[in-house]
């Protein structure tokens, strides 16, 4: 489905030296063992399309107000990945933490982050949900275990082994979910961060979303091994299986038996999500490393336009049901929008706020 | 002399040393097949080709010990940080193997890198891409700190930073790039530890480089304009070495004595130059040594915060006023 996936030519070999390694385990028949698939209700998959409509309206309205210079900084827009968090969170319970990389808008509001202290953050305000201190990168919210947005490449992987680690020692049933992208795979702390998971079979799932880039450097110009579910088996002895990202209900199944694999005490899973981002890496890429035919072939596959046409084909929706549905989050994106932006800045002496746990002492202020 | 933007400096510097030693190379993310995520290397892939433009995977610590290892068998690379927020991945390879493999290979060893990109504050990047390094690395012994302020220093810098037979950080910055200023159209290096008088004053030195030195002569501008006061702006140029005996002859001058940083007042530069000042004029100073810096919080995102954490020209003029106790 990826015509820019193309294996690189020296792959195959790596993969029959892989394959055969003594710790690779057969990934497809242990997870399934341990979540029988469950088809989903049509109101859970009406559901999931609203999510992906919402987090695309939000995209949508996001550049709007970084082109008004309402928003600052670096933004990342999640157009055309909305699969993989809406998929992937809905096989999630409550208690089971996620942790992400900047281009964090979609994951935040798949884990059911209201949209208003996410506009309010984005445009730096009092009512952000960071407090306007964090900006696009840096939602977080720890009332619904989502723990964060991080804008340094691969600077979280470890804090998701931590996580593992955490719930494994307090004997809490909770799994990790943790994001990152193909371009974080290349990072050090990426390594560190498997093999310790690997060594201490914590129930962490590192979710790789593949999309084929890292800002204007296509993978195979990164990764000397471009089948990057190799990467972690033979290696750290974490099973690495692949996903179709523009396909949510894949990602649903893959991740309900994911999340049952890690709870059943196996240890941890690698998942490799092909998917594809629409816009340019943040706001300001001329994008000039693809073409526009490359971007409308992925657009083809439209993760939220496939699973229209599935909801159509099981009758849950109908052409007055989609446009009444967007006419409403329409309304829901612009209301939040305009709370947001009539909210106040934080006063400036916010700035001494949350830099320790206890407050700064006055005399140390300067 | 040509009137060119500070990248163009910072692209002429490198191409100059490319043609003049084939041992030259850049190495960093994004340089070649994007021309630089900020434009610096612009069509030098085109030029020098994929073995001395060279892009590399999002693995800091990896191709800043790439670049180091080169360098001790006597390359000169020139390895370029997106920003210098994204140094502290490759920590310890900056702050240990480039700086002390030549002490501790008994003299044997030296490492003639370059690492260079943009430090500072920026456009709300938020706390951990909004780094002002020059402290962190002008602390360590065998580093050189190089912070030009206009395309002219900025390319006499980098050509004596690429010929220097030790480890140099060179901290550009983003505000600075679109910059222009005259640069000679022969060739010309600047030394390192050689400040550089950027107004010249006798009623109160202030010390700043990059982008404080911009603000700085903006507030020495608008004192003067509005109150006939006559401000002295050095730019030291190069923190690590520094040019203490123009500081020491600047401040006997004037009496007083104010610094200017994007970085934060504790263990700053400021603290430093505070002490040197104190140490080398105390005789000589008719008030204590003032410092501008950011506020001692992380950098927030939200725009009105930032303003209020980042010095500006409105700030360090308070401070000069300060200094000289003047009220009006
Ligand atoms: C340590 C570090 N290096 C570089 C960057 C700059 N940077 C931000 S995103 C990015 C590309 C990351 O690509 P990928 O991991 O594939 O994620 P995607 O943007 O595709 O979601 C780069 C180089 C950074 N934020 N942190
Ligand atoms: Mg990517």
């Amino acid at each position: 489905m990826d015509p820019t996936h193309k294996p690189a030519a020296r792959e195959p070999a790596v993969a029959k030296q892989t394959a055969s390694g003594p710790i690779r385990m057969n990934f497809v028949t242990t997870i399934v063992e341990h979540a029988p698939k469950v088809e989903p209700s049509p109101s859970q998959l009406l559901d999931w399309y609203r999510q992906m409509s919402l987090i695309r309206q939000f995209e949508v309205k996001c550049a709007q107000s970084y082109q008004q210079q309402k928003v600052g900084g670096f933004c990342h827009l999640y157009v055309g990945q909305e699969a993989v968090a809406v998929g992937t969170i809905a096989a999630t319970r409550p208690q089971d933490y996620i942790i992400t990389a900047y281009r964090d808008h979609g994951h935040a509001i798949a884990r059911g982050m209201e949209i208003a202290p996410l506009f309010a953050e984005l445009y730096g305000k009092a009512t952000g949900c960071s407090h306007g201190k964090g900006g696009s990168m840096h939602f977080f919210d720890k009332s619904k275990n989502f723990l964060g947005g991080h804008a340094i490449v691969g600077g979280h992987i470890p804090l998701a082994v931590g996580l593992g680690w955490a719930a494994k020692y307090r004997k809490e049933d909770r799994v990790v979910l943790c994001y990152f992208g193909d371009g974080a795979i290349n990072q050090g702390s990426f390594h560190e961060a498997l093999n310790l998971a690997g060594l201490h079979k914590l129930p962490c799932i590192f979710l790789v979303e593949n999309n084929g880039y890292g800002m204007g450097t296509h993978i195979h110009r990164a990764s000397a091994v471009t089948d990057l579910k190799l990467r972690t088996g033979d290696a750290y002895g974490i099973p690495g299986k692949e996903v179709d990202g523009m396909d949510c209900l894949a990602m649903y199944h893959m991740t309900r038996d994911a999340v049952e694999y890690c709870r059943a005490g196996n240890g941890s899973l690698f998942l490799e999500v092909k998917t594809y981002r629409y816009r340019g890496h943040s706001m300001s890429d001329p994008q000039k490393y693809r073409s526009k035919e490359e971007v409308g072939r992925f657009q083809e596959h439209d993760p939220i336009g496939r699973l229209e046409k599935l909801l159509r084909a099981k009758s849950i929706i109908d052409d007055a049901k989609v446009n009444a549905l967007n006419e409403e989050i329409h309304q829901e994106v612009e209301k939040a929008h305009a709370l947001a932006d009539g909210a106040p800045f934080p006063p400036a002496d916010d700035v001494w706020r949350d830099v320790y746990a206890n407050p700064y002492p006055p005399y140390l202020k300067r | 002399m040509a009137v060119i933007q500070f990248r163009e400096a910072l692209n002429q510097a490198m191409c100059e040393e490319f043609d003049r030693n084939p041992d030259v190379f850049l190495m960093g993310e994004e340089v070649a097949e994007y021309d630089g995520a900020y434009k610096v290397s612009q069509g030098m892939l085109a030029k020098y080709g994929p073995m001395r433009v060279v892009d590399t995977p999002i693995s800091e610590c990896g191709f800043a010990g790439l670049g180091i290892g080169a360098a001790m068998v006597g390359m000169r690379p020139i390895i370029e940080f997106m920003t210098f927020s994204f140094s502290l991945v490759a920590f310890d390879q900056v702050v240990n193997n480039a700086p002390k493999m030549l002490n501790m290979s008994g003299g044997q060893i030296n490492v003639p890198i370059v690492f260079r990109g943009i430090s500072g504050p920026g456009q709300q990047l938020a706390a951990t891409h909004s780094w002002s390094v020059e402290a962190l690395y002008a602390h360590v012994p065998g580093l050189k700190v190089v912070v030009p302020t206009t395309p002219y220093d900025a390319k006499g810098l980098l050509k004596t930073a690429i010929r220097d037979d030790d480890p140099v950080i060179f901290l550009e910055n983003e505000a600075l790039y679109g910059n222009k200023g005259e640069v000679p159209d022969e060739e010309y290096l600047i030394p390192f530890g050689q400040a550089d008088i950027k107004r010249e004053g006798t009623d109160c030195t202030v010390i700043a480089w990059g982008q404080g030195c911009l603000a700085a002569l903006a507030a020495a501008e608008e004192l003067h304009k509005d109150h006939g006061i006559n401000v002295e702006v050095i730019d030291p140029r190069t923190l690590r070495p520094l040019d203490l005996p123009a500081i020491i002859k600047s401040v006997k001058k004037t009496g007083y004595c104010v610094t200017v940083e994007t970085g934060y007042p504790t263990c700053g530069i400021g603290a430093e130059l505070a002490a040197l000042v104190h140490e080398h004029c105390f005789e000589d100073l008719d008030n204590h040594v003032i410092r501008v810096a950011s506020l001692d919080v992380p950098i927030p995102y939200s725009k009105p915060l930032l303003h209020h954490v980042v010095p500006n020209a409105t700030r360090v003029a308070d401070a000069i006023k300060k200094a000289i106790y003047f009220n009006g």
